[in-house]
């Protein structure tokens, strides 16, 4: 059978770049507490816009999106935290009181 | 990640083999691993990580490495192509299990039945024998009939499938847990086949006791609590 992994977003994110997409990848790579993914779960998110998959909730999606759009531009990966401890967190409402942190990167 | 990072790792999960992408944090420096020019600790733990099944981000030396775990998708061997494999096998592709259809009947396991599925006409001793269950495959048979559960069941407890179940009633199960002993095995292995398979969800329909199933499967993979069967209640 070859209807792809639900949870496969590598794949998608790899036919995008085939389609000539600029493509950035958010990992999730650490969780603390009741983090709602676990390590590995990736969002893809591309420059014109689309998104497939999740690292979280749907809680920091909105902030991670905003830096892959970033790392898109400059190419630069980001390494980021999320959690109570953090300002930032609460801006962007990590209701579930967890910590993670994310891993953005540019697929060329 | 590189695009030759990018078409290795393609690669691989297309060919079914094992990898992980080992990603230095924060550079973001990545290799591929097995490699043999890899440090021997980095390998060990991507090792671990397939085995376990797990990504994470770990300390090595002194330098901090997230370690993505791909491992090729799980298996489902489902022996029966009947009604309820045909509601079965879509729900199982959705949870990304590569899915085998296996049915000597030929009226049974045609292509419009199961549209886009591997599907074996072999008799399943011989399928099994064929594919071989591993630890990351599960067995489910649907048939009702022991010319064609029994030899299936008998091969999967003789490998390390991590699921085995059959579709039938405390009765039947009974009988075929004789049966089985008949063949040699000991309760403790033939303890493995959840039978009757599946969840106590009440699941009437052939949808339903799909779910009943992949709940049941779901569980055994991720070690999930489940509350004992109720053993007197009577089974469908």
């Amino acid at each position: 059978m070859t209807t792809p992994d639900s949870d496969d977003i590598l794949t998608t994110a790899a036919a995008w770049v085939a389609q000539g997409e600029q493509v950035a990848i958010a990992t999730v790579t650490e969780t603390w507490g009741s983090s709602p993914r676990p390590a590995g779960s990736q969002l893809a998110v591309t420059k014109s816009g689309r998104m497939a998959g999740s690292v979280s909730g749907g809680c920091i999606e909105g902030a991670v999106a905003e830096i892959a759009m970033k790392t898109i531009e400059n190419g630069i990966p980001q390494l980021m935290d999320f959690g109570i401890t953090d300002e930032r967190a609460w801006e962007v409402g990590l209701a579930c009181g967890g910590k993670l942190k994310v891993f953005v990167e540019k697929l060329s | 990640m590189t695009p030759e990072t990018l078409k290795a790792l393609t690669e691989a999960r297309a060919a079914k083999r094992p990898i992980v992408v080992a990603t230095k944090l924060p550079s973001g420096e990545q290799l591929l691993l097995p490699d043999p020019t890899a440090p021997a600790d980095l390998a060990a733990a991507a090792t671990k990580a397939l085995e376990r099944d797990e990504s994470g981000t770990q300390i090595i030396g002194n330098e901090t490495w997230f370690l993505h775990a791909y491992n090729p998708p799980l298996r489902l061997i489902i022996v029966g192509a009947v009604h309820i494999a045909q509601a079965l096998v879509p729900m199982a592709a959705h949870l990304g299990l590569a899915v085998v259809v296996v049915d000597p009947r030929r009226s049974f396991a045609t292509e419009e039945r199961f549209p886009n599925v591997t599907v074996s006409s072999e008799w399943p001793d011989d399928a099994m024998d064929e594919l071989k269950p591993d630890v990351r495959t599960a067995v489910v048979t649907l048939t009702h009939d022991p010319k064609l559960d029994d030899p299936a069941l008998d091969r999967a407890l003789k490998s390390p499938a991590f699921y085995i179940g059959a579709l039938g009633s405390r009765r039947t199960h009974a009988r075929r847990v004789a049966r089985l002993k008949e063949l040699g095995h000991t309760d403790e292995v033939i303890a493995r086949i959840k039978g009757p398979v599946g969840l106590d969800l009440g699941a009437i329909t052939a949808p339903e006791i799909a779910v009943s199933i992949l709940a049941e499967f779901v569980a055994a993979r991720r070690n999930g609590a489940l509350a004992p069967k109720q053993p007197e209640k009577q089974a469908a």
